[in-house]
């Protein structure tokens, strides 16, 4: 860590850091004032994280954060430091198959611009291993904390159900 | 011809991508060197700038760039005028920096290029701008006031514009007319909100005098050519991609923004790419806005509920500046006669300056007011008569035999406002089914016994769609025989990708797949105008069918030269071209376009098969004959409307008010639509549950507030609510499909269709839902609190009058 002014000794312009994401590790040095959707997007170039208003409330910029949903503009790089962080990029890989997640969004349409969706994905994601079997209420409820522009949820809404249904027969397979 | 693909549910060929973040919107956009742009905005409606003091800004470490004014030199032009009108006598654009005077709270005053954006930000802070405030125009209402002050000082009244038009002879109508009814009618600013804000990355590439710019809007080629003008290059010297857009409705067709100037402008100075994102903040201050008009309308109808006539004369809000003309007015009093057989009708509107962000069209564009004060006059028709609403619009429905209908109106593109087809009770029918209109009733009855208020609503509406001037595409097979498909519209989620290739793989026996779609990109193709007026599917769909009809009948023609048969005879089907009754005769699309383009080497394995099989040698002479036209399975397609074509439609809801709180909810929403013949079902009907949902936000959430200082006091998502998945309803979609006759794959637009009618029917809904307080919404956007106010009003005028009887 480097001082900044020997008064102010707390105060540290920069810091370093490491964190796990997608599983892989990291290790930077960051300015502590960088928020995390930056640090992701800049630093380790993983541009599926959107921002689409840098105050909380869009979703656009969500990522699985110990496996819980949160948003990264919400957060400071240096915040992540030891933790295990997923992005859409960590879902499935470029030549891999879709998340069952992300075929469901394909096969009901889902999404149109595209600019939300990863946001919404890793929303559902954290939804569904919640709540592996939501009413269409619960849903259009937990779905409330991303806005989309373009196709009015509907086939959002078909899409979770389609991908809890998947999930939970995957599940019951695995079992 | 089959058309197997024509009208498919196609599962969308560009979502593995998005889905797996790898899309490549503009601020995906990563080159060497980059360097970071922020703007200073003006924090005032309207001042004079005393003086700017960027020297602290300059001397931050990290800071490359401090651009004012006065550091534009010769591109300190105001920006073009892009629809000029004889009637818009007073047109002002903007500069790309503000010099002396700013207009509205948003306008760019200074620009920063540093390392990041961060320190960029920092050195907005150490900028220093005196202003001496000036009086403020922040309504309509201050704007048409006599002696009111001016946000331009050289045009008086603010009147940037004054158009009336007339149909029929109104005033003789009004004069004899059994019943004659007036009121006022509000809508209010509302804005497009895509979830990606702008933005602006641009490169010099001083090696090759090549200026390549990565903008998020929906019309590279017009800024490709304005920016080769300002900056003296070749067309061909600047490159203008459109990556993926992140939605834009609109707000994305304007230029140019500021920014689309000033980042070229840095990047070329500082020879470095620059990279400017808005943020949401900005985004609210800065990005265009539409909707706020105040109609004055008058109607006349006879004892069955015919109406006679209409005098509408309204007030537009332009904003401080009018780069994109008058054409949202324009769209607006065209668009008013709506579905109805209306032969009188004056229409009259003046736009008015203002010191707010700038308008042009969003989603709707003028038609959501239009269908607003129709459809309240139609509702109070049958108010009036005790007649049901359903029945007075159908009695007014333009019929089907009665197409194409002139309205009588010029309209927006400078040709006649005349609809080309339609079936408008068929709709009408469908909806009520949807709905199941007639027990209506009885479920509201029941409701109200346990103390609920349920209204139903409706809401009609036609679209002008498709409009000119034209658009154009190239298709091209390849010699793998995937087919290579470029077009100058843009994509912003409409799935391009998807429909643009079902039309190209009708023609050419393909499957979509195998066709690869490229729009936006000023460097493969050349001509055209851009995605906007729900014009896309139609004008550029048109030019892609004709494109790929031409290179089918050439490939027909190569192949039956090889297989010594008629062009008539040869066939294209599942990726073969073959002899019809003679299939074991077939070549792949790529082996015939390899025959097409007599190279000396080719290679693959689809030259290699070629080489071993029996086909006839070449012709003596040239080795490409003056017939063929060139090389290779490619053509080029244009299409120019000969006027737009009208989707219509009608929508209806049922919803719940609490009486309470005057929150409302919505118990069943039902769209109705016919935008012609469909080329995918699942597209058109995504196109209309978005655009419900942003008509849901315009009729009950979305309303930018601006105070009497002209400051926007609700920029931010927390203020402005764009209506979440708990407030949009499950959506009911049914088509009519008249088709257009006016192009060759018989579409309509369908883009902005879904926002059109919802404010009218979330007013029709709400009057019948407060009916025993006997509401009259005059106004749009509402929210619980407006409502709550609307409903003590009523309840007050209840009391001093009496219990209803």
């Amino acid at each position: 860590m480097r001082e900044r002014d020997e008064d102010l000794s707390q105060c540290v312009e920069e810091c370093e850091i490491a964190v796990t994401v997608n599983g892989n590790r990291y290790e930077r040095t960051v300015p502590v004032r960088l928020l995390l959707s930056d640090f992701l997007r800049h630093e380790l170039h993983l541009t599926g994280t959107h921002v689409g208003c840098e105050h909380g409330v869009c979703g656009c910029c969500t990522v699985l954060f110990n496996g819980e949903a949160v948003r990264a503009c919400l957060m400071f790089a240096v915040q992540a430091d030891g933790m295990a962080i997923t992005t859409i990029e960590g879902m499935a890989g470029v030549n891999s198959e879709l998340h069952p997640i992300q075929q469901a969004f394909r096969e009901k349409h889902g999404l149109q611009c595209g600019f939300c969706t990863p946001g919404i994905i890793m929303s559902v994601h954290a939804m569904l291993h919640e709540h592996p079997d939501p009413s269409e209420d619960e849903i259009r409820h937990e779905l409330s904390g991303n806005i989309c522009r373009c196709t009015g949820y509907q086939n959002i809404v078909e899409a979770v159900k389609l991908a809890a249904e998947r999930l939970r027969v995957q599940h019951m397979e695995v079992e | 011809m089959a058309t197997r693909w024509f009208g498919a549910p196609v599962q969308r060929l560009e979502d593995p991508r998005l889905l797996r973040g790898r899309g490549n919107y503009v601020d995906d956009i990563d080159l060497p060197e980059m360097l970071h742009a922020a703007i200073l905005r003006s924090t005032s409606a309207r001042a004079r700038i005393v003086s700017i003091d960027a020297s602290a800004a300059w001397s931050l470490p990290g800071v490359h760039l401090v651009l004012t004014a006065q550091d534009l030199g010769e591109i300190l032009e105001p920006s073009p005028l892009l629809v000029p009108h004889p009637a818009l006598t007073q047109p002002r654009t903007q500069l790309p920096l503000a010099r002396d005077e700013v207009r509205y709270v948003g306008e760019a005053v200074a620009l920063v290029v540093a390392d990041n954006r961060y320190i960029a930000e920092d050195a907005l802070d150490l900028i220093d701008v005196e202003y001496e405030p000036l009086p403020v125009v922040h309504s309509l209402g201050v704007a048409s006031a006599s002696d009111g002050p001016l946000v331009h000082e050289d045009v008086p009244g603010n009147v940037a514009a004054h158009l009336a038009q007339t149909v029929g002879d109104p005033d003789s109508v009004f004069a004899s007319a059994p019943h004659v009814m007036r009121e006022t009618l509000l809508m209010d600013r509302g804005a497009a909100m895509p979830m990606e804000c702008r933005g602006v990355v641009a490169r010099w590439d001083a090696q090759d005098s090549m200026l390549t710019c990565w903008i998020s809007t929906q019309a590279p080629l017009p800024i490709r050519n304005g920016l080769a003008a300002i900056f003296h290059l070749p067309e061909h010297k600047v490159r203008v991609v459109a990556p993926d857009v992140g939605g834009g409705f609109g707000t994305k067709i304007m230029m140019f923004y500021p920014e689309e100037v000033l980042v070229p402008f840095a990047a070329m100075q500082l020879d470095r790419p620059v990279k400017w994102i808005e943020d949401r903040r900005e985004h609210f201050i800065s990005a265009n806005q539409e909707r706020s008009q105040l109609h004055e309308v008058e109607y006349a109808f006879d004892d069955e509920g015919i109406l006679l006539g209409v005098r509408d004369t309204f007030l537009h809000d332009a904003g401080a500046y009018t780069p994109y003309g008058i054409i949202v007015p324009i769209i607006t009093a065209c668009t008013l006669p709506g579905p109805y057989r209306l032969r009188h009708y004056a229409s009259e509107f003046t736009v008015l300056y203002t010191n707010k962000v700038p308008v042009s069209p969003y989603r709707g564009a003028g038609r959501p007011h239009a269908v607003f004060v129709m459809e309240r006059i139609m509702d109070r028709i049958a108010r009036e008569l005790h007649l049901d609403r359903l029945e007075v619009r159908s009695r007014n429905f333009i019929s089907p035999d009665e197409f194409p209908w002139d309205v009588g109106l010029v309209y927006q593109d400078g040709g006649p406002t005349r609809y080309d087809s339609g079936d408008y009770q068929a709709g009408l029918d469908k909806l009520k089914a949807l709905l199941d209109y007639d027990n209506f009733p009885a479920l509201k009855t029941q409701a109200r016994k346990e103390g609920r208020y349920l209204g139903i609503g409706m809401g009609a509406y036609v679209e002008g769609t498709g409009i000119g001037p034209y658009e154009g595409a190239m298709v091209r097979v390849e010699s793998d025989g995937r087919v290579f498909v470029t077009t100058g519209v843009t994509t912003q989620g409409q799935a391009h990708m998807t429909t643009f290739a079902q039309i190209v793989a009708d023609q050419l026996g393909i499957a979509p797949e195998d066709v690869l779609v490229t729009t936006g990109d000023t460097q493969t193709f050349n001509w055209g105008v851009g995605t906007y007026a729900s014009r896309a599917a139609t004008v550029a769909g048109s030019a892609i069918h004709i494109a790929a009809v031409k290179v089918r009948e050439k490939t027909k023609q190569v192949a039956a030269d090889l297989f010594e048969a008629a062009p008539d005879d040869i066939e294209l089907a599942g990726g073969k071209v073959f002899v019809r009754d003679a299939p074991h005769r077939a070549l792949t699309l790529g082996q015939v376009a390899i025959s097409a383009n007599p190279l000396r080497y080719a290679y693959g394995e689809n030259a290699r098969k070629l080489m071993s099989m029996k086909l006839a040698g070449p012709r003596p002479g040239p080795a490409l004959p003056e017939e063929r036209g060139g090389p290779g399975l490619e053509a080029s397609g244009f299409y120019s409307p000969p006027h737009g074509s009208f989707a219509s439609g009608i929508h209806g809801a049922i919803i719940e008010v609490d009486p309470v709180t005057c929150n409302v909810t919505f118990v069943k929403y039902a769209a109705v639509h016919d935008c012609g013949r469909v080329i995918n079902p699942i597209v058109v009907e995504g196109q209309v549950h978005g655009g419900v949902a942003q008509g849901i936000g315009g009729a009950f959430f979305e309303r930018l507030v601006y105070d009497e200082e002209g400051q926007l006091i609700n920029a931010s998502f927390m203020d402005y609510l764009l209506p979440t998945a708990a407030e949009v309803p499950p959506l009911l979609v049914d088509h009519v499909e008249t088709p257009s006759p006016l192009n060759p794959l018989g579409v309509k637009g369908a883009g902005e269709a879904g926002v059109i009618p919802v404010p009218a029917l979330f007013a029709s809904a709400i009057d019948d839902a407060l009916s025993p307080f006997d509401i009259r919404i005059r106004e749009m956007p509402l929210h619980p609190s407006r409502l709550y106010e609307l409903l003590r009003e009523a309840k007050i005028e209840q009391s001093a009058s009496g219990p209803p009887s």
